[in-house]
């Protein structure tokens, strides 16, 4: 489907022809345009605020007005502070479970569906559909089931954790956080389940049927072992998510019972109300770098996993 | 050659011989799974079309008798919908538009001029932005957007488009990489300028590339609650996701009206997944390999 004359040689090369200097100035322009005004933007939106958060994180800054460099001390102050170790210990928890209950059940629900069911499609649609519905909305939604509905089903059943609302129990409302926030991510990671089951020889599955392995042992011996970098980049990815926790827990708990669900990310928008900005610029810049490093660790493991 | 498992499911759906039976314990177990996901929803429409006197006690799983929409008439007035509903619907046109536009133009441009080291390096430094998670910046660009006059819907519809740009910029170059080169080739000869060569040739191109890009910012953008509870200044401007508040606070047991308001809210993402199934689970596995 070649368009050009047949006695031009085909070039291998994607750049384009070679061009007088006049025409090709013209054409750099085109392309800056195309390129510069994005970048503009992109730096006073992204950039500027980034450094702007870091720079101010060694301040004492209260979000306008005069201040004062003052080092590390916010940072200093971070570390013994029992709000801040109080968030992060709740929100890397928090992830931690979500991020595991979230694999488990994409994976085995991305087993099934690859599997030979009826209604293969139509079940599809409903599990991913979690994954379009807005955080905020749906919370609300769960927050009248987990203290309505549950407290009366509790009541019927005689179950006595459950007579009280879920999420004004002090030892159990982060639960609530991780079903909800489950329920939304799992269709994603399921996704990516699915396309990496799909791509599974599957010869494999006949071998060792032949060699007389059950279900359960295809699935441990073969599927398991071949899925083991989707799962690796599923748990990254997912784990970083849930570190920025924050629609789902203002609609269930706001951060409640007192402060037991407070998320990082929640510590960090209290900085203006509270008058402690550059506090809480300390606060988001050691998140920032926890962030990063789990990001290296996720483009390592992609690069390992597309070198094989 | 084997086969794959999608090619066995396909090969498979055209022509039902294969020796292997429909497994119905796992169709069984799949359905009772599939409430988990059904019941939140069903409760939500169920206690919308419910009428005040129904709504009152709370019970979730009564069926709505008479069926009522009294719940959506209030709540239309209550959150004034009508506004909400425009501003989330402009906020998210301009980040779509934005997104595929954007980015494509950007991406081409990198690519067209990958052996120069000025584009080369804007690829690495947008493509950074991709681990700044928003809690991070959100403080300073609160202030920031104040400085500029943007603290309002159009702010938010900006940083919309700006924090989709380090993903989205990947997605097109990588797409743009896997190109035959020879029609912009023969567009050139016929004198096309850049600008005629990208929209004409390339831009067409990119279409599945474009439609993945525009249905994930139509959903960021539509249900996203953090950046616009921050950004937005104007109580009255607030999008359709954070107007739900309200119900928090007040007419927290008017539980019809909260529920109509819920479902009108998330009514669109929902339709718009049905109609674009198949971009959207393409798009997401491309973009899980890709990131």
């Amino acid at each position: 489907m070649t368009l050009t004359s047949p006695a031009k040689p085909r070039s291998d090369s994607k750049r384009p022809m070679p061009t007088p200097p006049a025409k090709r100035r013209r054409f750099e322009a085109t392309y800056l345009g195309f390129l510069v005004p994005a970048l503009i933007c992109f730096t006073i939106a992204i950039t500027v605020p980034a450094a702007m958060g870091i720079f101010f994180s060694f301040t004492d800054s209260v979000g306008f007005g005069d201040y004062n460099l003052i080092g590390l001390a916010n940072y200093a102050a971070l570390f013994t502070d029992p709000a801040i170790i109080g968030a992060y210990s709740f929100t890397i928890g928090f992830a931690l479970v979500t991020v595991l209950l979230t694999n488990a059940l994409a994976f085995l629900l991305a087993v099934g569906l690859t599997a030979q069911i009826r209604a293969r499609v139509a079940l599809r649609t409903i599990f991913v559909m979690p994954m379009v519905i807005s955080g905020i909305v749906i919370a609300y939604v769960f927050n009248f089931l987990f203290s309505n509905t549950l407290p009366t089903v509790g009541e019927y059943f005689g179950i006595e954790f459950l007579k009280s609302s879920l999420l004004s129990n002090p030892d159990l409302a982060w639960l609530s956080i991780v079903i909800v926030s489950a329920w939304q991510a799992i269709p994603s990671a399921m996704l990516i389940y699915i396309a990496g089951l799909m791509a599974i020889p599957y010869d494999l599955y006949e071998a060792s049927s032949l060699d007389g392995a059950s279900a359960l042992g295809q699935l441990v011996h073969v599927t398991l072992p071949l899925m083991i970098g989707y799962i690796g980049i599923n748990i990254i990815i997912g784990f970083k998510n849930f570190l920025g926790a924050y629609d789902v827990i203002v609609g269930l708990t706001n951060g409640g019972p007192g402060v037991k669900t407070r998320s990082i990310a929640m510590t960090i928008f209290t900085g203006f109300e509270r008058g402690d900005y550059a506090y809480q610029m300390a606060n988001a810049t050691v998140f920032f770098i926890i962030s990063l490093i789990i990001a290296l660790l996720q483009l390592r493991l992609t690069n390992r996993g597309q070198a094989k | 050659m084997s086969l794959t498992l999608q090619q066995r499911l396909n090969k498979r759906s055209r022509s039902r011989v294969g020796h292997e039976r429909t497994n119905w314990w796992a169709t069984g177990l799949l359905g009772i799974c599939a409430l988990a996901v059904l019941v939140p929803l069903f409760v939500t429409v169920s206690m919308a079309f419910k009428s005040a006197k129904q709504a009152v006690d709370g019970k979730a799983f009564s069926l709505p008798k008479p069926l009522s929409i009294e719940g959506f008439t209030e709540a239309w007035e209550l959150v004034n919908f009508p506004r909400a509903f425009t501003i989330s619907l402009l906020i998210t046109l301009v980040a779509v538009v934005g997104a595929v536009l954007v980015a494509s133009m950007a991406s081409y441009a990198i690519h067209r001029n990958w052996d120069k080291r000025f584009y080369r390096f804007s690829f690495y430094y947008l493509l950074g932005a991709m681990f700044l998670p928003f809690p991070v910046l959100a403080l300073s660009q609160v202030k920031l957007t104040g400085l500029f006059g943007l603290d309002n819907p159009a702010g938010v519809a900006i940083l919309h488009v700006m924090f989709g740009l380090s993903f989205n910029v990947l997605l097109f170059t990588s797409f743009l990489r896997g190109l035959p080169g020879e029609l912009e080739e023969s567009a050139r000869i016929d004198g096309a300028s850049n600008w005629t060569t990208y929209w004409r040739i390339i831009f067409p191109l990119l279409a599945p590339m474009s439609a993945t890009v525009a249905i994930f910012a139509f959903l960021g953008s539509w249900n996203d609650f953090m950046m616009p509870s921050l950004i937005i200044a104007e109580q009255a401007d607030q999008t359709l996701p954070v107007v739900q508040q309200l119900f928090q606070t007040q007419f927290s047991n008017n539980y019809h009206v909260s529920f109509a308001s819920y479902l009108m809210a998330m009514a669109p993402s929902v339709v718009a997944y049905l109609f674009t199934q198949r971009w959207v689970m393409s798009g997401l596995t491309q973009g899980a390999v890709k990131s």
